[in-house]
């Protein structure tokens, strides 16, 4: 925990205190920590008549799920009231997405929700997708692997949660199996997509590629492992009393709090409200797998915890299903059919790693002068948008995300605006963290599961 | 450049034209089925004497899907209605007050007017044949050739009642950027409020601490508008420079 404030008023050598020097502001006294040493601080403490202490908690501190700024008042260890500042992580993307043609823009919002890149992807993909009348022209094996992907990306999203949020209440264990775990999802994904994260693999029309040989082998053994690590987890956490101790009515937020503050995801499903996009609005044809909506009825941090470990067991069920699909849909299109909209080049691996493959480069070059057009026409100018405006929501493993794209009828967006669950979530923490303890303030954030990408964009 | 009275265009352009038989696919749009909001001129981005393109003169408008009349179709109706029922008492009457209705893509999106954005949400929230009690995300959009309404505050309203979405729009002009905050109704859009005020000075009214909340304090500006530039300097790569993005040549 540190208060800093680098106010003009530091009175030179005021007091020598190399880690915990103070100064005067007009705000009243300021220390500034960085180390441990904070005897100087009770000593002023003492000296002055004020019992209101701020604390600047962040944003570089370790328990604050990211680089969040949290300005608490306390009185004494009782936590009178909590800010959040937010803008840290700030890096423009829906600005530069408007600079970048349609298809560019994947790669600029997959990096928004770190944890959760592929849910970026397809709320942009899908609302791109309306706004060019496709929807119903995407081909089946394109919608399965988003569902896969979607659904990997669910696992893995929530292990991080319960992995940080174990690790932020000191239980490292739960740290280290969250982490191990997640490397597996994170395997898959290097072998369906290249890279473990920053995919840009969901595109408009579709996914860049098709599966590598025997992915659906591995995916089919790494469902069978977390069958039974999954249930480890539980074991680990679900009765630990330490672990409930901690969790149980913490950050309790009702229904009417969640829809007031806008909350959706774990948090609105844990006060019992059964409301999952996934059900309720389907896209991707969620309607045709066979999966329950979690709930549970506490509505606290420890009801949120127990929703997102039951949701990765029926992510595990939707995994199977989508994967069976798929040996079904061996060598079918991955990209929409239309040529003015599919992106041209097919990848492959070569002598010196992967890259356009020769067969296409072999049809350009030497036997369709129409290809070669529509791969320089895509790739320098990008398809044109007819105008308008779309917003397809999706559920993100952090509640309702969905992209406002606009167009103009150009071929870049003309504005992109995307509804983060992280950012509006947030809101809650005031609510949630206010006449607690200071140590719950921080599980009560880690329940929220918030990442700073994707509160920042 | 919507075209006059939906004939086919006619007078100087057209009088040199020979007759072409046009497809069905091909006929300009009948008028109040498109809201043009400016123009765009020529080709691949070369602009001047640099355009060697041969299509600098192209001026091409930007339209977008225009008001829908009546019936909306599906749902659209009935919540039109109950929204027509709570306007009905309001200033210049209700038809002004819902002015236009855009039905595009199986979106609903009403246009509403600043003095009346707070009493459509509440009775959008209250109204039992209505129970939009989601407000998912406000938004800004810039349209610096939408003369008199460039600024756009969009809102999406989610009904998890009845399961349906609607989209409120509101248009104020760059010179007077002002709106109700709707923060009353809805808790939730405080922040989001605060990002649109910080990213293109939409001044939300009544909101309990407008304040930049992306960009740190000071910052002058208000950085998505069109009007601000993105920025970048130029990269230099095995002797060629590669210029920053807004500098690019763009094909728009």
């Amino acid at each position: 925990m540190t208060t800093f404030e680098p106010g003009p008023g530091r009175a030179a050598g005021a007091q020598e205190d190399l880690y915990a020097g103070s100064s005067e502001t007009t705000e009243g006294r300021v220390f500034t920590v960085t180390g441990q040493d904070w005897d100087s601080i009770t000593e002023g403490l003492a000296e002055g008549d004020e019992e209101r202490v701020v604390v600047n908690m962040g944003p570089q501190h370790p328990s604050t799920h990211g680089v969040l700024r949290l300005i608490l008042e306390l009185d004494g260890e009782t936590v009178s009231e909590a800010r959040c500042g937010i803008g840290y992580l700030h890096t423009g993307i829906e600005k530069n997405m408007e600079y970048r043609t349609w298809v560019q823009g994947t790669t600029f919002c997959t990096r928004m929700d770190y944890l959760a890149p592929f849910f970026n992807e397809a709320t942009y993909s899908l609302g791109v997708e309306r706004l060019l009348g496709i929807e119903d022209d995407i081909p089946e094996k394109a919608t399965v692997m988003r569902v896969l992907l979607m659904e990997l990306n669910r696992i893995s999203s929530h292990l991080v949660a319960i992995a940080t949020g174990g690790m932020e209440l000191g239980a490292l264990t739960v740290m280290t199996i969250g982490f191990r775990e997640r490397e597996l999802v994170l395997d898959l994904f290097e072998l369906i997509t290249g890279l473990r994260m920053n995919h840009a693999f969901i595109r408009p029309g579709g996914v860049a590629q098709d599966l590598p040989p025997g992915a659906l082998e591995e995916i089919g053994s790494f469902v069978a492992l977390m069958r039974k690590r999954l249930p480890e987890i539980e074991a680990l956490c679900n009765a630990n009393p330490i672990f409930k101790a901690r969790l149980e009515g913490i950050g309790t937020l009702d229904l009417e709090g969640c829809l007031a503050l806008g909350l959706t995801g774990p948090p609105l499903r844990a006060t019992g409200y059964p409301w999952d996009l996934r059900k309720t609005q389907p896209y991707c044809g969620y309607e045709t797998y066979d999966f329950d909506v979690q709930t549970w009825d506490t509505a606290d941090s420890y009801g949120r915890f127990r929703v997102r470990v039951n949701e990765m067991h029926e992510s595990l069920k939707i995994v199977e299903q989508a994967a069976e699909r798929l040996a079904g849909l061996e060598g079918a299109p991955v990209m929409v059919a239309d040529k003015k909209i599919a992106w041209p080049s097919q990848l492959s691996i070569g002598s010196d790693g992967m890259g356009n493959s020769l067969d296409h480069i072999r049809h350009i070059m030497g036997e369709s002068m129409e290809g070669l057009i529509h791969h320089f026409k895509l790739v320098t100018e990008g398809f044109r948008v007819p105008a308008g405006q779309a917003y397809v929501p999706i559920e993100s493993p952090r509640g309702e995300l969905g992209a406002h794209v606009v167009s103009d009828g150009g071929t870049r967006p003309f504005r992109a605006h995307f509804r983060d669950p992280s950012f509006t979530n947030l809101q809650a923490t005031s609510v949630m963290a206010e006449g607690g303890m200071i140590a719950d303030v921080i599980v009560a954030i880690a329940s929220i599961d918030p990442v700073m990408g994707g509160v920042d964009r | 450049m919507t075209p006059p009275d939906g004939e086919r265009p006619t007078g100087p352009d057209a009088a040199g034209q020979p007759a072409v038989e046009q497809s069905p696919e091909n006929l300009p749009a009948p008028p109040g089925q498109v809201s043009s909001r400016g123009v765009r001129t020529g080709m691949f981005g070369a602009k001047g004497t640099g355009d060697t393109s041969g299509y600098g003169g192209l001026v091409a408008p930007v339209v977008f899907p225009a008001p829908t009349g009546r019936p909306f179709g599906g749902w659209f109706d009935e919540v039109a209605d109950a929204l027509l029922d709570h306007l009905a008492g309001l200033d210049g009457g209700h038809e002004h007050a819902l002015g236009a209705v855009v039905v595009d893509r199986g979106e609903i999106t009403f246009h509403v007017r600043r003095e009346d954005l707070l009493q459509v949400a509440r009775a959008l929230r209250d109204d039992p044949r209505l129970r939009f009690e989601l407000c998912s995300s406000v938004s800004g959009v810039h349209y610096p050739d939408d003369t008199g309404r460039e600024l756009h505050a969009v809102h999406h309203l989610l009904s998890m009642t009845y399961n349906r979405r609607i989209r409120l729009e509101v248009g104020v002009p760059d010179s007077d950027p002002r709106l109700p905050s709707v923060v009353a109704v809805y808790p939730t859009a405080d922040w989001h409020e605060r990002e649109a005020f910080d990213m293109f000075g939409l001044v939300f009214e009544g909101h309990p601490a407008l304040t930049r909340i992306l960009m740190p304090d000071d910052w002058p500006g208000h950085p998505q508008r069109k009007d601000y530039p993105l920025g970048g300097i130029p990269v230099e790569y095995k002797g060629g420079t590669v210029p920053p993005p807004d500098q690019r040549r763009s094909y728009t």
